[in-house]
């Protein structure tokens, strides 16, 4: 620490600017780079938007002084895609297949969001079924993307296992979605007025498998990561925000509730039935990432008792509306490369009756329309509330869509959790905040 | 329920004896003069420009609506609310407050601090550009740009629409960040795509876009961009520019 820079040092170079010497430094040995031992200077790192532990193309630009955050700037914009302006350019149901694409981890959550919305300004609802099935995926989806929370939260504190098992884990319950949707991600499985398609054959005992497995394997989860020092040291009072931090900032979902308010948009603002199934809210009261880590480990546990439910209670009956000027004319079934089709379906309108051909046409091309108005949906995604702010002209294609995506919220809570923190603890409240970029930046 | 469509569900009095010309069209599938026999000749729709800028629900307004209005207007007084809320609009089982923008941060300190309103939470901020969507007073002057506030009270679990509108060529409006400190993002989201100017926000920057990006892109008058696909010399226009059901 005692050597001086050296002016010849091809690494570092350095210019006066009005306020002190900025250094650039390209590589090299830092302690060459800075005479001053006591961390006076103020160094201004950039992390990202291409750093493994920023959670995709997220950019924090941190003014440091020795390892101390002194001031945490957030830079997002990277994964902008404009899903919203094009929304309004697709047909209704076309714009389903765009929101899904949103938060690419809870691609469910935006479908049933996206179609709640548009169901409330026809002032329709889908039939039982469809509304038990969704249910029934979504909670599936949220076992999935809470999985991933914790993988990925693993990976960045350094503890690899972690991540490996919770992504196995998440891929099981891919394949089940996959079995049901068609896809693993981007399903487009939720429609404006019910479902897609049915469950296929041999859905329902994939999903009992699936309750088979989970308990046990969230339970390795717990013996690998939950008792261990390490993983508790990095965790604990780090990215600490309590209750009136979070609402001031509009906080929601896990870092609330593990802020100790038990605020769960399925029990406060129940949708879909949520009130009739019988699940607990998980809270903590740590308000950090350690808090936030346990509730979304008891929230797996939640989901997968409200799948069981969801099971249970399914009977049979239509996934769709039988307005036939809203459901789509025909109930395709999944075949074997993953895309529905109904040949029955073909034949009619192909050989038997030209006004349902004439109606399939009108309909697939051109779509239904929305009275006018504008609603607002908010449901519980794994990461908040996600609300939809749905407006129509009246016409075939939405004329606003607007998403409040929790992890757009959520995030910018990363300087209030971070600043005068360590560097490392920065991390773990990224982690916490399980922040998904696609989401975020639409 | 089975898909039987109720135009402007809650708003009695839309027929076409009190509807304003221009605001409303007639047909499922943009038929008109014709012998429609797809059965949607009944539906009648209510373009949004037209709606929003016209009516007025009348009181009561229902279930806990008039409770909070009630309690709004004791908080700042009958004088403020009157010059503060131009209307209010319930539709869908939502409660919609259009605001005058001077007194926007009146309203909104009231709302979030009064015991018996208690908006805590600031849900969403967001932009709707009205451009050409009918209604009256079409032209330079029309107020086209909407800004959308949807608050949320945790104590009592409702929630309510704040809206307000303003011109492209005057489109500052009050930063409600001072009150809710959540609107940040969401204000420098709509400054971003809409072009509309949050008076006291602390740093109202690009948040999507680049920060050298010219234009607003979620203006109506923006186009979506893309470029043509050639397929053995065929040609597919982009999206926004290809033929569309009207």
């Amino acid at each position: 620490m005692s050597t001086v820079y050296n002016e010849a040092d091809p690494y570092a170079g350095s210019r006066e600017t009005t306020e002190g010497r900025v250094y650039t430094v390209t590589g090299g040995d830092w302690d060459l780079t800075f005479a001053d031992p006591h961390g006076e200077d103020r160094l201004v790192v950039n992390m990202g938007p291409q750093h493994p532990s920023t959670h995709g193309v997220l950019r924090l630009v941190l003014d440091l002084e020795g390892e101390t955050v002194t001031k945490a700037r957030v830079v997002i914009g990277y994964l902008h895609t404009g899903i919203e302006k094009n929304t309004e350019y697709r047909n209704w149901v076309q714009g389903t297949t765009f929101v899904t694409r949103m938060d690419y981890l809870s691609p469910l959550f935006n479908e049933a969001g996206y179609c709640l919305a548009v169901e409330k300004l026809l002032g329709i609802e889908a039939p039982q079924r469809a509304q038990t099935i969704r249910v029934l995926v979504m909670e599936l989806n949220r076992i999935a993307s809470h999985l991933v929370a914790l993988a990925t939260f693993g990976m960045e504190m350094g503890a690899l296992t972690g991540m490996t098992n919770g992504f196995r884990e998440r891929e099981m319950v891919l394949d089940v979605l996959e079995e049901i949707t068609g896809l693993r991600m981007n399903h487009a499985y939720i429609r404006p007025g019910g479902l897609a398609q049915d469950l296929p054959e041999g859905a329902v005992e994939s999903v009992r498998d699936l309750l088979e497995i989970l308990p046990k394997r969230v339970a390795d989860f717990h013996r690998l990561l939950t008792g261990q020092p390490i993983w508790q040291n990095r965790l604990k009072d780090a990215g600490y925000l309590d209750v009136t931090g979070c609402v001031a900032l509009g906080v929601t979902g896990p870092i609330l509730r593990a802020a100790g308010l038990p605020w769960d948009l399925r029990k406060v603002e129940p949708y879909l039935g949520y009130e009739t199934y019988d699940f607990e809210v998980p809270t903590a009261d740590t308000s950090d990432a350690w808090g936030r880590y346990l509730v979304r480990m008891a929230e797996v546990n939640e989901s997968l008792k409200i799948v069981a439910q969801a099971l249970d209670r399914l009977e049979p009956g239509p996934v769709m509306v039988d307005d036939r000027k809203i459901a789509w004319p025909a109930q395709l079934s999944l075949g074997a490369d993953g895309m529905g089709n109904s040949l029955e379906h073909v034949r009619n309108i192909m050989g038997q009756s030209m006004e349902s051909l004439i109606h399939h046409f009108k309909l697939v091309t051109e779509g239904f329309r929305v009275p006018a108005g504008q609603v607002y949906v908010p449901i519980e995604s794994p990461r908040g509330e996600l609300g939809f702010h749905v407006v129509s002209d009246g016409g075939t294609r939405p004329w606003r869509v607007h998403v409040r995506d929790p992890s757009f919220v959520n995030l910018q809570a990363t300087a209030a959790m971070s600043e005068g923190g360590m560097i490392a603890d920065v991390i773990a409240a990224i982690a916490s905040i399980d922040p998904v970029m696609g989401g975020v930046d639409r | 329920m089975t898909g039987e469509i109720v135009p402007g569900d809650g708003e009695a009095g839309f027929d076409d004896a009190t509807a304003p010309s221009g605001g409303f069209r007639k047909g499922a599938f943009g038929v008109s003069g014709s012998g429609d026999t797809s059965g949607f000749g009944g539906l009648v729709r209510v373009e949004p420009g037209g709606a929003v800028a016209l009516h007025s629900t009348e009181r009561p307004y229902g279930g806990w609506f008039d409770e909070v209005t009630d309690a709004l207007i004791d908080a700042v007084g009958q004088a403020t609310y009157d010059a503060a809320v131009l209307r209010v609009l319930v539709d869908r089982g939502e409660i919609t407050y259009f605001v005058a923008r001077e007194h926007l941060l009146t309203l909104a300190q009231a709302l979030r601090d009064d015991e018996a309103l208690r908006f805590e939470l600031c849900s969403s901020v967001s932009g709707v550009d009205y451009l050409d969507s009918g209604g009256p007073a079409a032209g330079a002057t029309r107020p086209r740009l909407h800004v959308v506030l949807h608050l949320t009270s945790m104590t009592y679990r409702r929630r309510i629409r704040l809206e307000l509108a303003v011109t492209a060529e005057d489109p500052h409006v009050p930063s409600v960040t001072g009150i809710y400190p959540t609107a940040d993002w969401h204000e420098r989201e709509t400054f971003d795509m809409f072009g509309i100017v949050f008076d006291g926000h602390p740093a109202l920057t690009r948040i999507l876009m680049p920060d050298d990006w010219d234009g607003h892109p979620q203006r109506k008058d923006y186009p979506l961009g893309g470029v043509p696909v050639e397929y053995h010399g065929a040609t597919i226009p982009p999206p926004d520019t290809r033929r569309a059901y009207r």
